[in-house]
C-alpha cells in the first residue's frame, strides 16, 4: 500500500542553522546582517513557491532486498545489509519540495542574483532532507508509516553508503512516483532536482550505528552517519 | 582614496550596490576600462578569494561581491570590446550531459569571471561533443567539465577522448570537479586537473592558462 503525504512549505522549513551549514558559515559565527537577510530573502522565496509532498510505500524485507539489489552494482559490503538485520519495518519514499525551486534558483542566477540563488539552493537542499525526518516520523502502518512507538526511521538513499545510484530504477519501479510529480532521467537523476528517494528502517536505533570505516567512505565528503552516530549518544 | 581603490574596497567589504556608481565614476574620470577591470573588480575579487580560500569569509560573502563585480562587468564590457582587450583565458564550462545539476558549475563560473576570464557556460545536460565544438567554435584553451553523479562522471572520458581524437590536446586542456570527482579520476581519464572547489578550480585554470593551454 502506498500513502501520498503532504505539507506546508512552512512545516517543511529547514532549521536556519542547517542552511547556513551548507553554505559553508560556521555555526558559531556572529551573523554579518548581509548575510542574514540573504538568508530571510531565501526562506521568504521558499515559503512562497514551495510544495512539498511525497509518496511511501510499506516493503517487505525481502522485497527490499530485491529493489536494494538492484543492477548489481552495490559496494560488496554496505552497512544498510547490517541496519536491515534488526529493522522492524521498512518503508520506500520519494519526496520532493517541487519544481518551482529549481525554477526560480536557476532565473535567480540568470538575473545577476547569485547569493540568493545559492542561499534558495541551500534552503531546498535542507528543506528536501527534513522530508525524510517528517516521513520518518509518520505513525505504522501497512501504506509506510515507520516512526512512532520508540522506533528510530532513518533514511537511507541510493547513491549513499555503498548503495549504487542506479538502484533508482528498481526503486521508482516499485513506487511509481509519477503521480507526486517525480520522475527518473537516463542517468538515474530525480527531477525536479530537490527531490530525495530511499528506504527508511524503522527499529532500536543502534542498529543505525556503525563505523564509516567501508572503502567508499573514503571518498565520501558530508559523512552523515557521523552526525546521525552523535545524535544517539546524546538522545 | 584612488577611485579603483576604492572600487575594489567595495567589492571586499561586500557593497556591491556601490560598484557599479563607482565603476560609472570611474569611466567619467577618464580612467581606462582595462584599469578599471584589472585595478579596480579583479584587484576586489582577487582579496574576496583569498579571504575565502583562507575561511576568513563564507560563501555568501563571496556572492554578494559577485554581484556587485557583474554589475561594474555590465558597464566594461562593451568598452573592453570596443578596443579590443583581451581577457585572461577563454574557458567553455558545463555541467556533463544527464547531469542537471549546476551549482557548483555556477559558483566556478562566477568565481573564474571574477578572476578576469571570459566564460562560455553551457549549462547542464551538455553532451561530449558540444563541449568541444563550443571549445574551437570559440577558441577556448580550457575546458571545465562537472558532475554529480557517479554515473554521469563517464561523460568526462568522453570529453577528454573527443578532444584528442580532434588533435587538440596541449592546446585545449580539460579540468574536472565535483563531489565524487576525484584527483585519482581526472588522471584516470586523462584530464588534465581537478578543482576540488570553486576557488581551487581558479588556481588549476590559471596554470593551464599559464602553462600555455
Amino acid at each position: 500500500m502506498r500513502q501520498r503525504v503532504g505539507w506546508t512549505a512552512e512545516e517543511s522549513l529547514p532549521g536556519r542553522g542547517e542552511v547556513l551549514r551548507l553554505q559553508g558559515v560556521p555555526a558559531q559565527l556572529d551573523l554579518p546582517p548581509r548575510i542574514g537577510a540573504l538568508l530571510e530573502a531565501a526562506l521568504a522565496a521558499y515559503r512562497e513557491i514551495a510544495e512539498p509532498r511525497a509518496l511511501i510505500g510499506g516493503i517487505s524485507r525481502e522485497e527490499f532486498r530485491e529493489v536494494h539489489r538492484g543492477e548489481g552494482r552495490n559496494a560488496p559490503e554496505t552497512p544498510l545489509e547490517t541496519v536491515l538485520a534488526g529493522a522492524e519495518r521498512l518503508a520506500l519514499f520519494v519526496a520532493t519540495v517541487g519544481g518551482a525551486v529549481t525554477t526560480r534558483i536557476h532565473d535567480l542566477f540568470g538575473s545577476n542574483e547569485p547569493a540568493l540563488a545559492a542561499m534558495l539552493d541551500s534552503v531546498a537542499s535542507a528543506a528536501a532532507d527534513r522530508l525524510t525526518v517528517l516521513l520518518g516520523a509518520l505513525p505504522p502502518g501497512p501504506e509506510g508509516g515507520a516512526g512512532a512507538n520508540g522506533a528510530r526511521a532513518l533514511a537511507y538513499s541510493p547513491g549513499y553508503c555503498g548503495w549504487h545510484v542506479s538502484g533508482q530504477r528498481a526503486l521508482f519501479a516499485f513506487l511509481d512516483p509519477g503521480e507526486i510529480g517525480v520522475t527518473l532521467n537516463p542517468s538515474c537523476l530525480m527531477e525536479p532536482l530537490k527531490s530525495v528517494s530511499g528506504v527508511l528502517v524503522a527499529g532500536p536505533s543502534g542498529i543505525h550505528r556503525f563505523a564509516p570505516a567501508y572503502p567508499f567512505c573514503r571518498e565520501c565528503r558530508d559523512q552523515p552517519c557521523r552526525a546521525r552516530n552523535a545524535a544517539f549518544s546524546t538522545s | 582614496m584612488d577611485i579603483l581603490k576604492e572600487i575594489a574596497a567595495s567589492l571586499e567589504r561586500g557593497e556591491d550596490d556601490r560598484v557599479a556608481g563607482l565603476v560609472r565614476q570611474a569611466l567619467e574620470e577618464r580612467c581606462a576600462p582595462l584599469d578599471i577591470l584589472n585595478r579596480g573588480l579583479i584587484a576586489g575579487m582577487d582579496v574576496v578569494g583569498e579571504q575565502f580560500r583562507k575561511r576568513e569569509i563564507f560563501l555568501p560573502d563571496v556572492l554578494i561581491a559577485a554581484r556587485g563585480m557583474y554589475a561594474g562587468l555590465d558597464l566594461l564590457k562593451p568598452l573592453l570590446a570596443q578596443e579590443g582587450v583581451p581577457s585572461a583565458g577563454r574557458i567553455v564550462l558545463g555541467s556533463v550531459r544527464g547531469d542537471l545539476h549546476d551549482i557548483g558549475k555556477n559558483l566556478v563560473a562566477i568565481m573564474l569571471k571574477g578572476a578576469g576570464f571570459d566564460v562560455l557556460d553551457l549549462g547542464a545536460d551538455v553532451p561530449a561533443q558540444r563541449f568541444v565544438d563550443a571549445a574551437q567554435e570559440h577558441g577556448a584553451t580550457v575546458i571545465g567539465l562537472s558532475a554529480l553523479l557517479t554515473t554521469t562522471m563517464p561523460v568526462m572520458k568522453e570529453v577528454v577522448e573527443l578532444v584528442r581524437a580532434r588533435g587538440l590536446a596541449g592546446r585545449v586542456k580539460v579540468i574536472v570537479g565535483g563531489a565524487p570527482v576525484s584527483e585519482a579520476w581526472a588522471r584516470e581519464i586523462g584530464a588534465d586537473a581537478h578543482g576540488y572547489d570553486a576557488a581551487n578550480a581558479v588556481e588549476r585554470v590559471r596554470a593551464l592558462v599559464a602553462a600555455g593551454a
